[in-house]
């Protein structure tokens, strides 16, 4: 009975998984003949400065991403799990960004930030009204943003179910102590969710190496290479450049980066690594 | 030492009452920083939504000169027939196609796989290895392997077809759809298993009669989970299908997106179209979206 999913899964993920690495010893142009290539392609690209750039891109994301969102997603979900008057209202509304597809996201926020005809030029707000796509800091700044935007309310519901299992008897016990509501956060609330921290970090850690979509219609990279991430390097090289072989040794190094930091923040939890990468399925 | 063990009890009896006016409401204080953060984001997510509708609902006139978050002075759904004009029947349509013809087989494919693991995997070794690569599934990313998928799709002669899309679609739910439906099954108690065989019952027969319904919450999940990311798939459609024909609406989206260009109200027109059937969804399986989406992890 488990013959069918198996074979699927084989077929369209184990199978391509070997056949990139195989791929990245050979050179293709994505129709002619594939050629074996040796180490050409690895040659290429661990000595191409664009790699390390889009590495560089790929963990600013990363790290501003995740400095972005866990603060707001933790509070939101501290926030979530207490008994307020219209948390099931805000539960609902938090959650639409999720549901709506990134290139539907990128392409809002294009039209949101536009320097002539978007929100800034519209209100007459000096403040809002940059050339937000056109400019590398700023750029990178609204990907992290609509990144941000998309993801925390999912973050702040894994906070909210985990703040959700804290013993009651724990507060108590420290109200009669008499520790206050700050004192209660850090010295409860924090350290109880140590493993939901570290869950919710896999979780954007390793998903942000798979920002495609959103990058892709939003700045395509750009301006210049300033938002140019892996995943679009790799895209970039091999569908847009031809250059397969280049291409798929880029996608091992994603696979590599991916594992590697799914183990590393497994260590520091103990956790099931297996679980990472859901925001890229 | 001495002065916390007889303070602590007397500071309880005086402060309890007051400390917990109501049922339930542990907390004198509502959570003001909290509060604050969730309020800001609620407006930080609301903002945006509400300047597409609003928008979406404008002349291109009427957008380039009014405030814009004033609501249209005359309202008009013309960005709406214009969009609908621009076959987005067709790509509607593509988008529905590949969504059931990819969630429904996964579904039905995974939750045998999970069955079986979950029932025989304790004498199977084939079983237990079949289980951990799904495990390591779930940690392929589908851009790492979309040129051998890519490579893959050609030499079947599918490239620029729907199939092209569905397959590699049921091949990445099936990871976290067997996890998540082998969870459930796990918790099915031993013995209803056991009663079924005594009944003469086959593995086919248990499936269908009893771990199916039993699990029925869970398959709901998987569906609309699995449904969700790939009705929003922009990367497969992109790579393995080129014409217009076999467009799916996210990457139809960015086509309109060009086609439009500067009328900004049509390009939002269409981002609520494409949104409305998944809103429509989230309306009716929230709380059913809401546990699936934290299955497996958030505990």
């Amino acid at each position: 009975m488990a013959l069918p999913a198996f074979l699927m899964f084989v077929a369209f993920g184990i199978i391509p998984l070997i056949g990139v690495l195989v791929l990245s010893f050979t050179q293709w142009d994505g129709i002619g003949k594939i050629n074996p290539a040796g180490f050409d392609s690895w040659r290429t690209v661990l000595s191409d400065p664009d790699l390390i750039h889009a590495l560089w891109i790929t963990f600013l994301i990363m790290a501003l991403s995740w400095a972005f969102q866990t603060p707001i997603s933790l509070l939101i979900g501290v926030y979530l799990a207490g008994h307020q008057r219209y948390r099931e209202i805000l539960a609902v509304i938090y959650f639409v960004p999720l549901l709506l597809s990134s290139a539907a996201l990128a392409i809002t926020y294009k039209a949101l930030l536009d320097p002539n005809f978007g929100l800034g030029p519209g209100l007459k707000i000096p403040l809002l009204t940059q050339d937000w796509l056109g400019r590398d800091n700023l750029a990178l700044g609204v990907v992290v943003f609509v990144v941000s935007w998309q993801f925390i309310p999912f973050h702040s519901l894994i906070y909210q179910s985990g703040v959700r299992q804290i013993p009651k008897a724990m507060y108590e016990a420290s109200e009669i102590d008499g520790a206050g509501r700050v004192r209660q956060f850090f010295s409860i609330t924090l350290p109880q969710l140590k493993y939901t921290v570290i869950t919710s970090s896999t979780l954007m850690v390793v998903g942000s190496l798979t920002f495609f979509d959103l990058i892709f219609v939003l700045t395509a990279g750009g301006p210049g290479d300033a938002t140019r991430a892996l995943a679009l390097d790799m895209y970039k090289r091999g569908f847009q450049a031809n250059l397969m072989g280049p291409a798929s040794a880029i996608a091992v190094i994603l696979v590599l980066v991916g594992l590697a930091l799914a183990l590393l923040l497994r260590r520091l939890g103990g956790r099931d690594a297996a679980e990472s990468q859901m925001e890229g399925v | 030492m001495a002065t916390t063990l007889t303070t602590a009890p007397q500071r309880a009896t005086e402060r309890r009452p007051s400390h917990r006016p109501a049922l339930g409401g542990r907390r004198k204080l509502p959570n003001l920083p909290a509060g604050v953060a969730g309020l800001i984001w609620l407006l930080i997510v609301l903002i945006p939504l509400y300047w597409i509708l609003i928008t979406s609902l404008k002349t291109q006139d009427n957008y380039f000169i009014t405030n814009p978050f004033a609501p249209p002075t005359d309202p008009t759904l013309d960005n709406y027939r214009m969009v609908i004009e621009a076959d987005f029947v067709r790509y509607f349509v593509n988008s529905a196609i590949v969504t059931a013809g990819a969630v429904l087989p996964a579904v039905l494919i995974s939750f045998m796989a999970a069955y079986a693991i979950v029932r025989a995997s304790h004498r199977s070794r084939f079983l237990r290895w079949v289980n951990s690569v799904f495990l390591m599934g779930l940690a392929i990313p589908l851009q790492a392997v979309i040129i051998p998928v890519y490579l893959i799709i050609i030499r079947l002669k599918l490239y620029d077809t729907l199939l092209a899309i569905i397959l590699p679609s049921i091949a990445f739910a099936i990871p976290l759809s067997v996890l998540v439906l082998g969870n459930f099954i796990r918790d099915v108690p031993r013995e209803l298993f056991e009663s079924m065989r005594m009944d003469g019952a086959t593995e086919w027969g248990t499936l269908r009669h009893l771990a199916f319904p039993l699990v029925r919450p869970a398959l709901v999940t998987v569906i609309i989970y699995n449904g969700l990311s790939i009705w929003n798939g922009f990367l497969l459609p992109l790579i393995l299908t080129q014409s217009p024909d076999q467009r799916t609406l996210p990457l139809a989206l960015w086509t309109f997106q060009g086609q439009f260009s500067i009328n900004v109200p049509a390009v939002l027109a269409s981002v609520v179209l494409t949104a409305l059937p998944i809103l429509a969804l989230y309306a009716v399986g929230r709380r059913q979206l809401l546990s699936g989406l934290t299955a497996g992890f958030g505990k």
